[in-house]
């Protein structure tokens, strides 16, 4: 039964997330931490400053983790699988047969009206993820990180790896002493 | 015929470890694989397989990955380049969480755990703007701010499941630019007589 929850929860995340990667984070998170609950809130963000540091497509770093959590190394491939085999088999498929829905006002108008559903979930997971810091860290800490990294990502240009490094060793040098 | 395999397997794979910042930034290292290192593929070829690529849902580089694997070795070879594509970082993932979950329990991990939550927090919410950024300049500003409330208020006040709002919109969607297009001739006629 389980296998079969890796499989639908997966695929349903992934095949309503129009705009690569990124934009079935916060439907996979419906589908691992809300529905299924195989994560915690900490634990899937855990996993997505890892994924985030890594290189590599996002979403199937996720795939890859959950579905190890969950069912080992089965959970892995089964995950994997739900995540890249539709949308992959669909290219490959449309390739075959038609080139000129490409220009379609209807698929245009489709992937635009997603936009504005990604960008509340992700708002949402957002707020999540800050008040789940408050709780850990505090109003003081959670805002200077997050005001630092902001300043980092957007003025600075760093590379988001190096700032997720540069929290872990403030975490892991300075958090306990305080 | 081994030195194909060969190619796609080396290609895929350093695309896939070398491209940080997900799927979408990864594209440009794949087209420089697939189009001026290895020449599988002419750039229009490239361009006008992303293009569809773009229009479905899903990740974005392993649908890349995948149809340049079919393109040279046929369904094989597209499993053969998802693989490569993927595998590394899949078992990076793994092994690294499995680390940091043994260590949980020390003081530093925690702490390490808690320092990056709000970065992520951070991270999240610039995506979100992005999301928020296309739809504003795809729909105006108005018509995005509809969307957007009513989309909140279907996902978090009468908590409908994101399937089930995603669907609806994309039916919408389907018909957006018809409908625009209609209101527009209808406005302009109107304009017509009026002056």
């Amino acid at each position: 039964m389980t296998a079969i929850y890796i499989l639908l929860g997966f695929f349903l995340a992934n095949i309503l997330g129009y705009g690569g990667g990124p934009a079935s984070i916060p439907l996979m998170y419906q589908e691992i931490v809300k529905h299924y609950q195989w994560l915690t809130n900490v634990e899937f963000s855990k996993m997505l400053a890892l994924a985030n540091a890594l290189p590599g497509p996002i979403a199937t770093k996720i795939a890859a983790y959950t579905g190890y959590q969950v069912m080992g190394w089965w959970g892995l491939l089964l995950a994997l699988i739900a995540t890249i085999l539709p949308s992959a088999a669909a290219l490959i498929l449309l390739l075959k047969i038609i080139s000129k829905h490409r220009q379609s006002s209807a698929v245009k108008g489709m992937t635009l009206l997603v936009q504005p559903v990604i960008a509340v979930m992700m708002a949402v997971l957002t707020w999540q993820m800050f008040s789940d810091s408050y709780h850990s860290l505090g109003w003081i800490q959670a805002i200077a990180i997050g005001l630092v990294s902001l300043i980092a990502l957007t003025k600075l240009k760093l590379h988001p790896a190096f700032i997720i490094l540069a929290a872990f060793i403030y975490g892991g040098g300075v958090l306990p002493l305080l | 015929m081994n030195a194909c395999y060969k190619e796609l397997v080396i290609g895929m794979m350093r695309t896939g470890v070398l491209g940080f910042g997900g799927g979408p930034s990864v594209i440009p290292l794949i087209r420089y694989e697939a189009v001026t290192r290895y020449q599988w593929v002419n750039d229009d070829e490239f361009g006008e397989t992303l293009a569809i690529a773009n229009a479905l849902p899903g990740p974005i580089a392993t649908k890349m990955a995948a149809y340049l694997g079919y393109k040279l070795r046929g369904t094989t070879g597209a499993i053969v380049s998802v693989i490569a594509h993927i595998l590394p970082t899949s078992l990076a993932m793994v092994l690294l969480l499995a680390v940091l979950n043994f260590l949980s329990s020390s003081s530093t991990v925690a702490g390490m755990i808690h320092a990056v939550m709000p970065v992520i927090a951070v991270m999240l919410g610039l995506m979100a703007y992005e999301f928020a950024a296309k739809t504003v300049k795809g729909l105006g500003k108005l018509l995005g701010c509809i969307f957007f409330i009513l989309s909140f208020v279907l996902l978090q006040v009468i908590l409908v499941h994101p399937a089930i709002v995603i669907v609806l919109f994309l039916g919408y969607g389907a018909y957006h630019y018809k409908i625009k297009n209609y209101l527009n001739k209808k406005f302009s006629k109107n304009k017509e007589r009026s002056a």
